[in-house]
Formats: structure tokens, sequence, C-alpha cells
């Protein structure tokens, strides 16, 4: 009965969607303005339907109600009920529920809230958001059902995949739809300015805190992400260069992007076309991360060919989406002129140079990610990975960090190096000593020598746009920005370090051995076994050391054996001390009755993902900011216009 | 990443699907080559064969290299690669043994052939894009700027 309302739901949410694009187009056109007054209120009913959809989805999961297909094939009842709620949209049909409901929440939050832009720019803006939904309702009722039925109920479900089953990545899904979500509606808003031809600083403003919300759920999923990867794989490695970590990477790239020509559009009313064109870019990839994830192309392209439906499907609305948003920029590309000129050394200048080399980079890791799949289909079979990646990337990555010290001092319009040149002596000066200390050091190759060093340059120079303020009156925006380009060198700094000084240590033991990984001395104190909800484990006792006379600590790395489905995995051990993390890792049991243990000495990893979450904060800095001079304006706004009626009312006008 | 819901889960479904018919092999599955989960004992070979394992696909898995998988394969090429690299081979010559063998497919490093210019020429244009369109935008303006 509850998946049958959730699906009438669903149902009456895409036919709202349908008559919201309807009656926002006509609400453009002289003839159809009676329809514009039910645009806002169709794009919140449909916002609460979908949402109702999903909690109905929610709903089956947590019963376990097993007549349900998607449950039985996804879900099992013995599961803990975090997870079997999660289990939700750990699948596929119900990631797309939840891609809709958030969709068409977000559709609601712009239609009730947003009030700057002129109406026809917001019913363009709507309408589009109306199309984008409709297409994607379309492809979640037609080829993908969340709540189809199942004849005979069977007894039991297959249950959810173990390595699934982590709080991590119960929410990290969610976190990174949120961000593709958020720049469908920064998408929405491009399309609704071309559309009106209402390009410019008030329409950047509206866009804004959409890009920024999204980039932020992006930053946290993407650093969410690795480190799940980093303790769950059981390998001590935090980014593959895999093609769905690069699915989640190009958005981000291309948001970091259309955030910073953003805030030249909103506070120079340059950078026009340049910023439309990142907002169709930034949901292209979108939508380029979501149909490789979900067509199932990445398993094989032969095993796409064979079950073709679903990737077709979404290649299909890519194609319309895309396709359309740039034949109406063509078309109104004569219309949108650049807007207010600027010299090189300037910081739209800066801003434009590392627009330039995040695209770049964009492109690099859209074309390796894509070229096998590409070669595949022509019948032969590549590998591009790390060895391709990172030294392409770093191509264009170096000169952006170097630009990124230098950018946020100068002027806007036109600056001199002379004028800033002095204040970047210190980071200079920090770069060389940095230099020479790991030369000293040796044995570092180069990609992680220049990432040291800059890490420590650029650690000192994000500050530097603070040297002259009053720190209680600098905005939260100007805070954002510095703690976000802070976060950038400390996530470096922990890449570089863990790149250059990982000690790595595969060793057989018997009970009672003791052995040695970096400064850490390591003893093997028992073998136990242990029982979880739906596992049992073996789990190592470790007593480790750091250096001759430190404390010694327990670690407690697990090899766990779940049964429904039944597979093994191996729960690491992490050990964090101020200066890094102890990585251990229990293998198998030899012939000989000594196991096997893998361990990792990694100097300032956790730097890596403290640096992606400061990044992420430092969006939050911004977007509370923003958001606060926006309301402030609207409220000083509404105030100006009371205090107009009112003189009018008392006839006090001159 | 979502590696663990997609890429991950369809290379442990595909590796383990030998082990569902017989859940309790799963032990007995790791590689038991020599040197699948032992180190060389000269550090400075270990480093090199840990280098070139890092850049070596697991044919077997989901987009892992054999430096980070449980699969019997990886471990059989660990041992191997380690065994060649203190046999005094060079990487890349293991490496050009390995593609001979398994085809381009196993390496993570992409050579430039007929078949993968197109990934060395992609950057290249990007960086003469980049140029082009930093000029277009500055080069014309500081003359103007310079006239002014």
């Amino acid at each position: 009965m509850i998946a049958e309302l959730g699906l009438a739901a669903l149902w009456l949410a895409a036919a709202l969607a349908a008559l919201q694009l309807v009656s926002g187009s006509l609400g453009l056109t002289r003839r159809g303005t009676a329809m514009s007054g039910v645009v806002r209120p169709l794009a919140v009913v449909q916002g609460l339907l979908a949402l109702l959809a999903f909690g109905c989805l929610i709903y089956v999961f947590a019963v376990t109600d097993l007549s349900v297909k998607l449950v039985a094939a996804n879900s099992h009842s013995m599961k803990p009920l975090v997870f079997k709620i999660a289990g939700a949209w750990g699948n596929h049909e119900g990631s797309m529920l939840l891609w809709v409901t958030v969709m068409g929440m977000a559709g609601a939050v712009v239609a009730l809230v947003e009030k700057r832009l002129p109406e026809p720019t917001m019913l363009a803006t709507l309408a589009g958001q109306a199309f984008v939904s409709l297409g994607f309702y379309a492809f979640l009722l037609l080829s993908s059902n969340p709540f189809e039925r199942l004849s005979p109920v069977p007894p039991e479900g297959n249950g959810l995949n173990p390595l699934l089953q982590d709080l991590g990545l119960a929410f990290h899904p969610p976190t990174l739809y949120l961000g593709y979500v958020g720049l469908s509606v920064a998408f929405s808003f491009a399309i609704g300015a071309l559309i009106t031809r209402e390009v410019g600083p008030a329409f950047a403003r509206a866009m804004r805190p959409w890009v920024l919300g999204a980039w932020i759920f992006l930053t946290i999923g993407i650093t969410a992400g690795s480190y799940w990867a980093y303790y769950e794989l059981g390998w001590g490695g935090w980014w593959f260069w895999d093609p769905v970590e690069n699915a989640s990477l190009m958005p981000w790239l291309a948001a970091t992007a259309l955030l910073h020509s953003a805030s030249v559009l909103a506070s120079r009313n340059a950078l026009r076309a340049w910023t439309i064109m990142l907002g169709v870019v930034a949901f292209s990839m979108s939508m380029i991360g979501t149909f490789l994830v979900r067509s199932g192309i990445l398993t094989s392209v032969h095993a796409f060919a064979v079950d073709p439906e679903r990737g077709t499907f979404i290649l299909g609305l890519l194609a319309i989406y895309i396709g359309g948003a740039l034949t109406l920029f063509a078309l109104r590309a004569a219309t949108v002129t650049e807007g207010k000129r600027f010299a090189l050394v300037s910081r739209e200048g800066a801003l434009v140079f590392n627009n330039v080399m995040l695209s770049a980079i964009l492109g690099i890791v859209l074309f390796g990610t894509l070229y096998p799949l590409l070669a595949e289909a022509m019948g032969a079979k590549v590998s591009v990975g790390p060895p391709y990646f990172n030294p392409m990337s770093a191509l264009f990555a170096v000169p952006m960090l170097v630009v990124l010290a230098v950018g946020p001092l100068l002027r806007w319009r036109r600056d001199k190096f002379a004028r800033v040149g002095k204040a970047l002596v210190i980071p200079a000066m920090l770069v060389a000593v940095a230099g020479i200390a790991v030369v000293m050091i040796g044995g570092v190759s180069l990609l992680p020598f220049l990432g040291l060093v800059l890490a420590v340059g650029l650690a000192w120079a994000s500050f530097l746009p603070l040297r002259d303020r009053n720190l209680r009156r600098t905005p939260l925006p100007v805070w954002g920005m510095v703690i976000a380009h802070f976060g950038i060198a400390v996530a470096l700094f922990g890449m570089s370090c863990e790149s250059a000084f990982t000690v790595e240590k595969l060793v057989a033991v018997r009970t009672g051995d003791i052995t040695e990984v970096g400064p850490w001395g390591v003893k093997l104190d028992a073998i136990e076994p242990v029982a979880g909800p739906n596992w049992t484990a073996l789990e190592a006792r470790l007593l480790v050391r750091y250096g001759p006379d430190g404390k010694v600590t327990r670690m407690l790395p697990q090899s766990r054996s779940f049964w429904a489905p039944p597979q093994q995995t191996s729960e690491s051990a992490l050990l964090t001390r101020w200066n890094g993390q102890l990585y251990a890792v229990l293998g198998g049991e030899g012939e000989d009755g000594r196991w096997q243990l893998r361990l990792w000495w990694k100097p300032f990893v956790p730097l890596i993902w403290i640096g992606g979450l400061l990044i992420a904060l430092g969006g939050v800095f911004a977007l509370i900011g923003r958001v606060k001079s926006d309301v402030r304006r609207l409220v000083a706004k509404g105030r100006i216009a009371d205090r107009h009626e009112g003189e009018a009312q008392l006839g006090m006008r001159p | 990443m979502m590696r663990a819901a997609y890429s991950f889960v369809a290379g442990m479904v595909l590796a383990l699907g030998l082990a569902t018919g017989t859940p309790g092999m799963a032990q007995e599955e790791r590689s038991t080559a020599p040197y699948a989960y032992r180190q060389l004992d000269d550090p400075a070979k270990e480093e090199q064969a840990q280098d070139l394992m890092e850049t070596l696909r697991c044919l077997q898995c989901q987009g892992q290299s054999i430096a980070d998988s449980d699969a019997p394969i990886a471990g059989s090429m660990r041992s191997l690669v380690r065994e060649r690299i203190a046999a005094g081979e060079e990487p890349e010559a293991i490496r050009s043994w390995l593609i001979e063998r398994y085809g381009d497919y196993v390496s993570y490093a992409p050579r430039i052939t007929g078949l993968t210019w197109p990934l060395f020429a992609v950057p290249a244009v990007l960086v003469l894009l980049a140029f082009l369109l930093l000029r277009r935008r500055f080069g014309a303006k500081a003359d103007e700027g310079g006239e002014a």
C-alpha cells in the first residue's frame, strides 16, 4: 500500500513538473502572463510530492517489505536499522529517486526564497528546472521504478554488500548528490538568464549560493569518499584516479571554476559568457558522472551494450540538456558580451588564469577517463592511471597554485606586481628553505617535491589577504577564501608527504614476534575470534610503540567474514599521532602458522582530509556571509518600500 | 568514491565469482606465490618493485593496481615483479614483458602508440588552447593599455 502511495506521488510530481514547464514557458509570452502565478506554487508542491515518494521508499526499506522487488534485491531482515534505511539509496533506483527528491526540494526552495531576479528570468529558471526534473522523472518511472512489486514474495532478501555497510558510506552518495543537484540549479539559473538576456551581477548573486552549496557538498563528498577508500579497502591508498572517483572530481573542478568566475561577475560585471558556459559545463559533468556510474559502462563497454537501456536513457538526457543549452548559448552568444574589461595583472586576471587552468585539468581528467571506453569500443583495451593523471594534471596545477598565492592580493581591474611583491618575500623564502630541506632529506621525486615546497609557501601566502585588515571587521567571505586556500595548502602537504615518506612493511609473524615499521615497534600479542551482528571475525591484538620509549598502545585490525552475502573484508586499524598515522591490516594465516601483517607508517597523511574539510569550511563561511548580506539587503529593501508606502499614504511625498 | 558502490563491488563479485559456491575456500584463495606478501630484503629494490606494482593493473579486479589487491592473480603478479627485480631486471623491461603477454591493458602508464597518441595530444592541445585563450584575453589589451 505504501509502495503504491509512493508510486502515485511520483507520477503526480512528474505531471506537476510538466505543468510547471508549460506554465513557466507560457508565462514568458505576452498572452500567457496569467499562467505565471501558478509556477512557484507548482514548484513547491512538486518538491513535496517527490519528498513523499522518497519517504515511502525509506519506509518500505525500514520495515523490510520484501514484496517490493528493490527491497528483496538489496536488503535483509537481519541488518541493523540504520543500514536498512541507508540501503534505500544504496542502489540504482533508490539513488535516482533521491536525486529527483533533492532536485524537487531545491526547486521548491528557489521558488520560495528567490526574489531578486526579474520575474521573467525566474519563470524561465523554474521552467528550466522543471524540464531537467521531468527527464529524471521519466527515467525513474519508465526504466527504473523503485516501487515495483515482486510475486511470489521471497522469504528473505539478498542483503547489502558488506563493504557498503559502513556509516561513512551510507551518507556519502547523498552528499555527492546534493552537490550534483545544486549544480542543476545553477544550470537552470544560467538557462533562465540566457533566455531572458539578463546575464549580469544580479544573476550571479542569485546563482552563487547554490554553486557554493553544491561545491561544499562535493568537497565533503570527495573528502569523505577518499577517507573511506583509505581505511576500508585496506591497502592504504587514498586516491586511485578510478573512473568513479573522477566522476565526482570533474563536477568539483567545474564548480570550483564556476564559483570563482561567478564572483567576478557578481562584483565586477565581467566574464559573463564564460560564467554561463561554466554553469552549463558544471552540470554536464554531474550528468556525465551519473552516466559513468549508473550505466554500468565502467564494468565493461560490452556489459553496457548488452543492457543499454539505462545508459542510453541518461545519454539521451545528457544530449538533450547539454545540446539544448549549448544551442541556446550559441543563439544568444551575440547578445551576451564579455562585460567589463580588465588588465592581466589584476584580481580578475588571476582568476581567469586559474579558471583556464582548472578547465584544462578538467579536460585531462575527462579525456583520460573516457579514452579507455572509447578505445574499448574500437576494440582495444588500454588503461589510464596515476602515471598519466599525476604529471598531466600537475602540468596545470603547479602554475595554478603559484598564481593562487598571488591572486588574492591583487586589486580589481588593474594592479602592479611591485605593490604586492614585498608581502610575498616571506612565502618565497619559505619555498626556498623547504626546497633545500627536502633536497637534503633526499629521495623525493619531482611531483611530491613540488607539492611540498608549494604547500609551504601557499600556507603562508593564503593568510596574506588579511594583513592590512581589521580582523573583527573582515567580511566572512574573505575569511572563507583564506580558510579554503589554506586548506588547499594543508591537503597538498599531506598528499606530498604521503607520497614521499610512507614506509611500508609486509611481514609474516608468530604471536609474540616484534617487527618494526618506520619509528614504530609492533608486537603481535594474540589472535582472537570475535562476532558482530552479521559477521564473525579474527582479530589481531597488536601492541605498538612509537620510538624506543613511547607509550604502548593497542591496535585491533580484523579479518571479517560476512554471511549475507558471504564475503570477506579486512578491517584496518588506524593509530593517529600529530605527525601521521600507523595503518595495520591483518592478512591470512600461512601454512607454518605465521600471520600476515601489512603495516604502513604514513607521516602527515591525515592532513589530506583535514585540508579537504578546511576547504569545505571556507565554503561554509563564504556561504553564510553571502546569505547574510543577501538577507540584510532584502530586509533593507523591504523597509525602504514600507517607508515609501507610508509616506505615500500620509501624502508627505514632495 | 562511489568506487565502492560500483567498480569495486562489481570487481569483487567478478573476482569472488568462483568463491560463492565454496565460501569456506576464501582463505585459500590468497596467492601462495613466494613474494606475493613478502618484501624484498634490499630496500632499494623493494622500492623499485613497489613503484612498478603501483602502475600495473590487477587483471581480475575493477580498477585496482596489483599493489592494492588481495586477488590471487595480483599476488602472483607481485611475486613475479619482485622476483624479476631481484634478478636485476629493469622495471620498464618487466612492464614491456607484461604488456607483450597481457596487452596494453595491464599497464596504467599508457605508451605512445597508434592507439594512445590522443592521450598525449590532448594535454598539448590544452596547453596551446590555454595559451591562446589567455593571449586573446590579455595580449591585445596590453598593447591597448600601452597605447593609452
